[in-house]
């Protein structure tokens, strides 16, 4: 997009009936680094690369628990994806204290899809630059929804936003009819390939990405670096995206094959190096 | 006299705990109903009440529904106050619109229903300006029944089988003994007018007109307003005077 003379708020129409700055702020969300989500039956699941500043600092905080049964994986301004996260923790709660109910996803999401409308409306505001993939389960299900700053929300099988989304998007496209049936581990060993799609070269290791889990009867959780790495291993070193058997359950067991060849069958990424993702903004 | 006036949640009532001006809350109840008895039963919950309506001692109003309908699956049964259970019916119409008008696949089931009304009467209570009613919330969602009671200071929990005023004294301990599991309708109903028949012959504030409500999966269906059959012919009714000397 080229700077034009109808960008300058985003209470101005341009001609052609677009509102510059929210586009400008949906770039934003291609910038920051991937985030992935994909769903089946009973459960969701989200995964994001995260990616330190430099070796000396810690990662940004991208996956976000918001009740029990809902999680959200931001991707762009991060400091805005905490504040909407706080929000949504905010209503949940609240609607749990006064119904001792879960607050349905769905209606979570139109509350947080008004919430970025309105940003879209005033001349004194500016929209949110981040996009939200939400996950949780309600009465009719497990739910998967990508909130935009433009204040538009859609309901996907999958999804990846962030930068080198559309190599996730492209293996998710594939692979999506078989998720509503997945089971649990086969949903995560997806994820984590939708993941290595963005990286591109660059070798999955548990540091540079974030798992997260929700399901019937498993609150929103974030797995740890230890079970994302067995997993990991557990895949790649069956090489193709084709892996057949379900993984054993996430618990701290030594992979048997883990000492063996690794990576002789991979082949992944051997595409020349295109430096690392860029930054979280 | 004083009435309860309709207050917004956010505001303050004048003069709380002051002397003589205006007073803005609750202080006395004036128009009452009585006991409200409920229990479930195998397919869902069956809930009787009296339709009668008093003005301190006199039966004043004998056809007030004291039980009604709330969304698809609730039903909300009231003692005490009636205007303060109208205001709670207003304020439940609006909550039933609310979540309708979402248009989602989510409605609000007996427990949420039963946890608003809790948090409704707890924050009156905590204002010095209570609704002052009894209530008995019963429902079933998903095959789930619920039944559960919330008092007018707030105060609630669930059972079994539930009443309200001197249903508590009267008709639970029949229900203690005599309900169970998986009870059938005709069997529902027949412990449900005994209960309001040992009321209506000692609860003074009893009328003799009743309605018994059924909720289940597929809905609500309050009965027709009919009269149980009372036994005044016992032998100690006659005569009742013959050992007091000086009566008449």
């Amino acid at each position: 997009m080229f700077r034009n003379q109808y960008d300058t708020d985003v209470t101005t129409w341009s001609p052609a009936g677009r509102l510059f700055q929210v586009e400008y702020a949906m770039e934003a969300v291609k910038q920051g680094s991937a985030a992935i989500g994909l769903r089946s039956k009973t459960h969701v699941v989200l995964a994001c690369v995260n990616k330190a500043n430099s070796e000396l600092s810690s990662h940004q905080k991208k996956i976000f628990k918001v009740d029990d049964h809902i999680g959200v994986a931001i991707a762009g301004l991060t400091a805005d994806g905490r504040v909407l996260s706080r929000y949504m923790r905010s209503e949940c709660i609240n609607y749990s204290f006064t119904y001792e109910s879960p607050l349905p996803v769905g209606r979570l999401v139109v509350q947080l899809a008004d919430k970025a409308q309105v940003c879209t409306q005033r001349s004194w505001k500016r929209p949110y630059g981040v996009g939200l993939l939400v996950a949780g389960l309600d009465e009719s299900g497990a739910h998967l929804y990508y909130n935009c700053p433009s204040g538009n929300y859609f309901e996907y099988q999958a999804f990846a936003i962030g930068s080198r989304s559309q190599a996730a998007k492209t293996y998710l496209e594939r692979r999506f009819a078989n998720f509503a049936d997945s089971s649990r581990d086969d949903l995560i060993k997806d994820a984590l390939i939708a993941v290595r799609e963005t990286l591109q070269g660059e070798t999955l290791k548990s540091s540079i990405c974030t798992v997260a889990v929700v399901g019937v009867g498993e609150a929103f959780h974030v797995l740890d670096q230890d079970t994302v790495q067995q997993l990991i291993d557990a895949f790649e070193i069956v090489g193709e995206p084709e892996g057949p058997a379900a993984e054993p359950e996430p618990e701290p067991e030594p992979e048997p094959d883990a000492a063996a060849e690794e990576g002789t069958t991979a082949d992944q990424g051997a595409a020349p190096d295109q430096g690392v993702a860029p930054m979280d903004i | 006299m004083a009435t309860t006036m309709v207050k917004e949640v956010g505001s303050e009532p004048a003069q709380l705990l002051g002397p003589e001006s205006a007073s803005e809350r609750t202080l006395y109840p004036y128009v009452t109903g009585t006991s409200v008895v409920a229990l479930k039963y195998k397919d869902g919950i069956l809930m009787a009440a009296d339709m009668g309506a008093s003005y301190g001692s006199t039966l004043r109003y004998k056809s007030v529904e004291r039980m009604k309908s709330i969304g698809k699956h609730s039903l909300l049964g009231a003692s005490g106050e009636i205007s303060d259970f109208q205001e709670i019916l207003h304020y439940l119409d609006e909550l039933i619109l609310y979540d309708n008008m979402w248009d989602d696949g989510n409605s609000l089931g007996p427990k949420e229903v039963h946890s608003y009304l809790t948090r409704v009467m707890y924050n009156r209570r905590n204002k010095f300006n209570p609704l002052w009613n009894s209530l008995v919330l019963g429902g079933v969602k998903n095959g789930q029944k619920y039944l559960g009671m919330v008092s007018m200071i707030g105060v609630n929990f669930e059972d079994n089988h539930v009443a309200t005023g001197f249903g508590n004294h009267l008709a639970r301990p029949i229900l203690r003994d005599e309900w169970h599991e998986n009870l059938s309708f005709e069997d529902g109903v027949k412990l449900l007018e005994k209960c309001m028949r040992v009321l209506l012959y000692r609860d003074r504030s009893a009328v003799n007109k009743l309605q018994i409500a059924k909720i289940t999966e597929e809905g609500v269906t309050i009965s027709q307003p009919y009269a149980l059959k009372t036994f005044w012919g016992f032998s100690a009714f006659q005569n009742p005077t013959v050992g007091a000397e000086g009566s008449w």
